[in-house]
């Protein structure tokens, strides 16, 4: 509602204090209400809110005031057009409760930043109005230069009435001679456009504004093969029917979710720029927020700031865990399939207590670390369930070790080539188990404590492999705050959880483990979602070389540094939370 | 309270010209590009039209367009965050004027409501939502804190059971199918097509009263209602009459 606007005006200049501010947020002093979208110039980025005044980053991280724009009012917009900047902003006191005569106005610059020389804006000219009392607010633009015709389009409007479309003069930011408006949505505000795949969306807040951690401004789109629309949403209504799909929403401690803005990182990295009306976490104070765009079923979604915590990082391209090379330690079998503790002793050495069948193991696998407690009878009798070449078995097949059988009893197991020979009698698995035997105990994780003495104290290389939530392949991602940013995010360590050893970029251009994190910039982790949900690793810089590499799978097996490529799923890595992965229960 | 010559005279013209008759449109078909009107105040004509004399039906996506609508009731609110459940009802609960959940009003029928005399007026509306803060301003009347009744009857050839009662309203409404509360739509909200739908309802066969309020401190008020099947198919096939 725009009745607040006024209220809020200036507020984009205004210089906070500094509150504490988690790793969810921008830093800085990044308050603002209705921001533009992010631009880029001369290796900053810049943002223009309600007022005069926006914010301006080095990194895309750190937000402070200091963007300048002239003619007050509401909500601009912002877009670069060849080699000068075209701001679209409102003069209007709007809101629903007062006046709706207001003007969209249109100035350029050479440059946003206000310290060079070349900083000085044209003379605005008025492109859209409306009066006090037609069903139209003439505020809050947003600018679409349409990639496929060159053309420049601009939405405006409000809850009171219609959000309209006209199209400008890509080179003098004039209206077009002729044009006409077009309706194409009611009900919201904070209107923008975006092209992708073939369809235009149409963007726009809906929700109550204004109202702190009680407002319930959310970013809903439709979309259209024309650039006019109509604009349909995913159950097939209308934006001029008040339609919409949620594209993001508050969560968690920030609240109301405003004036979407999209910039293009890089093929499959897209941020959205936004507004939280509240974020609790900085007094409730209205702040600029830069979320991941994901795309999902041709529809855009809101993707979530990566989250501090110990993951699996998990290859896409063949599902294999980023692990350190070294030696694989067995933990003790546990029940295995048939619950009873003695399976175990048919694996190899790097196989799991219930991998695969004994068919592919050696003869004399070991069984070393079969606990006591096997089961009991085993061996003897019919094959068991699920025994594919038990009827082949040997006849020495009988006589394996049964109930309290040491260490390492089952290892003769191994040379049968099946897992027959478990069934322990006709009835077999656990109707066998004498009814006083206890109920199975929760077997612990393995821990850094149990393997990490046998671990080299230098460098380690890295590589993927099955992931079996082992202290090797446990990764603690956590941000550095002094190490600065990215547009949308804060650059992260990556090491061993419970260890100082980080993942750092080599010289060579592949990867590798240093045994202490020392905040090198090869040891500092860019990390973006795509728009594929997936996610690029990225190091802060490769020594050596001023290329901008990622993380990328070579083998399934095989790290290393290259080119970032969306199309290939080399490039892209996953994480799972393995936080609770340790505990024991 | 003066009325609005230009939007009087506009509105007259329209009837003339035979805007009423329902043309079965809703929006996608045809009539939301004559909306975009730059810099013109609409009138009263651009979203109503008085009652033909031609038997209604919902629009080809089952919008109900022939209501009767009360001039709005004065009812302050500063913001529209105070319509939680509990003040809907409390508020929609108490009578204004007598009659006001049995009676089938007719065109020109005055309530008194505290010290505002307050008319009923028969209209058609011209597009799928009713624009009651353009039916306020047409007549000139208030057109923020307020509170409007809307009574309608749909005719049923047949008993139709399970169809649901779907609603968008802007701000918070609540709505009664012959008696009977169908649906309640509370908070802050804007018009939203099958913003909220009612539990599985029988429309009987014969007439059938819907009657409905809709709240606004600060927003644009308007609604828009249609029954829809179990397959979700809007609901066409009966007339809608203001008349018992």
């Amino acid at each position: 509602m725009k009745q607040y606007k006024n209220i809020i005006k200036g507020f984009g200049a205004l210089v906070g204090i500094m509150l504490s501010q988690s790793a969810m947020a921008q830093i800085g002093a990044p308050f603002i209400h209705d921001p533009s979208t992010i631009v880029e110039c001369d290796g900053k980025y810049y943002t223009f809110g309600t007022g005069g005044g926006g914010l301006i980053s080095e990194d895309g991280w750190t937000w402070n005031s200091g963007a300048q724009r002239p003619g007050g009012g509401a909500a601009p917009d912002a877009l670069k057009i060849g080699d000068r900047y075209l701001i679209a902003y409102s003069a209007t006191g709007g809101g629903l409760g007062g006046g709706h005569a207001g003007r969209v106005l249109t100035m350029w610059n050479k440059t946003l930043d206000p310290e060079s020389p070349d900083f000085k804006f044209t003379e605005a000219i008025e492109v859209a109005k409306s009066i006090q009392d037609e069903d139209c607010d003439a505020i809050d633009a947003g600018l679409l230069l349409d990639p496929t015709t060159g053309k420049l389009w601009l939405t405006y409007g409000t809850y009171f009435g219609h959000i309209r479309l006209v199209e400008l003069d890509p080179k003098t930011g004039e209206r077009v001679k002729g044009n006409k408006a077009k309706n194409v949505a009611i009900d919201c505000e904070a209107s923008t456009m975006m092209y992708k795949d073939g369809w235009y969306y149409l963007l726009g807040t809906h929700g109550t504004c204004c109202d702190g951690g009680n407002s319930t401004y959310n970013i809903v789109c439709g979309r259209s093969k024309k650039v006019t629309g109509p604009f349909i949403d995913n159950v097939g209504r209308d934006m001029m029917e008040g339609g919409g799909r949620m594209v993001i929403a508050g969560s968690g401690r920030t609240w109301g979710a405003g004036h979407f803005g999209r910039y293009v990182v890089a093929d499959g990295i897209e941020k959205m720029s936004l507004h939280w009306e509240a974020d609790l976490d900085q007094g409730g104070r209205s702040v600029l927020a830069i979320r991941p765009i994901i795309w999902k079923n041709g529809w855009p979604i809101g993707g979530e700031l990566f989250k501090e915590g110990t993951y699996e990082i998990e290859s896409e391209r063949r599902g294999y865990s980023l692990e350190l090379v070294v030696d694989f330690v067995r933990m003790n079998r546990g029940g295995g399939m048939f619950g009873g503790g003695g399976f175990g002793g048919f694996g190899g050495a790097q196989r799991p207590a219930n991998a695969q069948g004994g068919a592919q193991r050696p003869a004399n696998a070991q069984g070393g670390q079969a606990p006591a407690g096997g089961f009991p009878g085993f061996g003897a009798g019919a094959p068991g369930a699920g025994a594919p070449q038990g009827a082949q078995r040997p006849a020495n097949a009988q006589g394996a070790p049964g109930a309290g059988a040491p260490a390492g009893g089952m290892g003769g197991f191994g040379g049968f080539g099946g897992m027959g020979g478990f069934g322990g009698g006709a009835a077999g698995g656990q109707a066998q188990r004498p009814a006083q035997q206890a109920a199975p105990q929760a077997q612990p994780s393995q821990t850094l404590a149990d393997v990490i003495q046998d671990w080299p104290k230098d460098e380690i290389r890295v590589r993927m492999a099955d992931y079996m939530g082992r202290p090797h392949q446990r990764w603690t991602i956590t941000a550095v705050p002094e190490a600065g940013g990215y547009l949308g995010g804060p650059y992260y360590k990556i090491i061993i959880a419970g260890t100082n050893r980080a993942l750092a970029a080599t010289a060579d251009k592949d990867v590798t483990s240093v045994p202490r994190f020392t905040g090198a910039p090869e040891q500092l982790w860019r990390i973006d979602q795509c728009t594929d949900g997936t996610y690029r690793i990225m190091p802060k810089a490769v020594p050596g070389t001023d290329e901008e590499l990622v993380l990328m799978s070579a083998g399934d097996c095989t790290p290393t540094l290259g080119k970032w490529d969306f199309s290939s799923d080399n490039c892209k890595w996953n994480f799972k939370d393995m936080s609770k992965d340790i505990t024991v229960r | 309270m003066k009325l609005n010559k230009k939007a009087l005279l506009a509105f007259a013209v329209a009837s003339l010209c035979g805007m009423s008759a329902h043309a079965a449109l809703g929006p996608g078909d045809g009539d939301k590009d004559d909306l975009t009107k730059e810099n013109v105040q609409p009138t009263l004509a651009d979203f109503f039209s008085p009652v033909s004399k031609n038997v209604a039906k919902p629009d080809a996506k089952g919008f109900i367009r022939r209501w009767l609508l009360l001039e709005p009731i004065d009812k302050p609110n500063r913001s529209n965050t105070v319509f939680t459940d509990s003040y809907i009802r409390e508020n929609f609960g108490q009578q204004y004027f007598p009659g006001q959940f049995t009676d089938i009003p007719t065109d020109g029928k005055t309530e008194r409501v505290g010290e505002q005399e307050l008319k009923w007026h028969a209209f058609d509306a011209t597009r799928f939502n009713v624009k009651l803060f353009r039916f306020a301003s047409g007549l000139e009347k208030q057109v923020y804190g307020v509170l409007f009744w809307a009574v309608t009857i749909i005719d049923c050839p047949e008993d139709m059971p399970n169809v649901r009662l779907a609603v968008g309203s802007n701000s918070a409404s609540m709505w009664w199918l012959n008696g009977e509360e169908a649906v309640i739509l509370s908070g802050d909200r804007r018009m939203v097509v099958d913003d909220v739908m009612s539990g599985r309802l029988n429309l009987k066969k014969g007439k059938n009263v819907l009657r409905g309020a809709v709240i606004n401190g600060p927003g644009m008020s308007d609604f828009c209602v249609r029954f829809v099947k179990e397959n979700g198919e809007p609901v066409t096939n009966v007339s809608v009459t203001l008349s018992k």
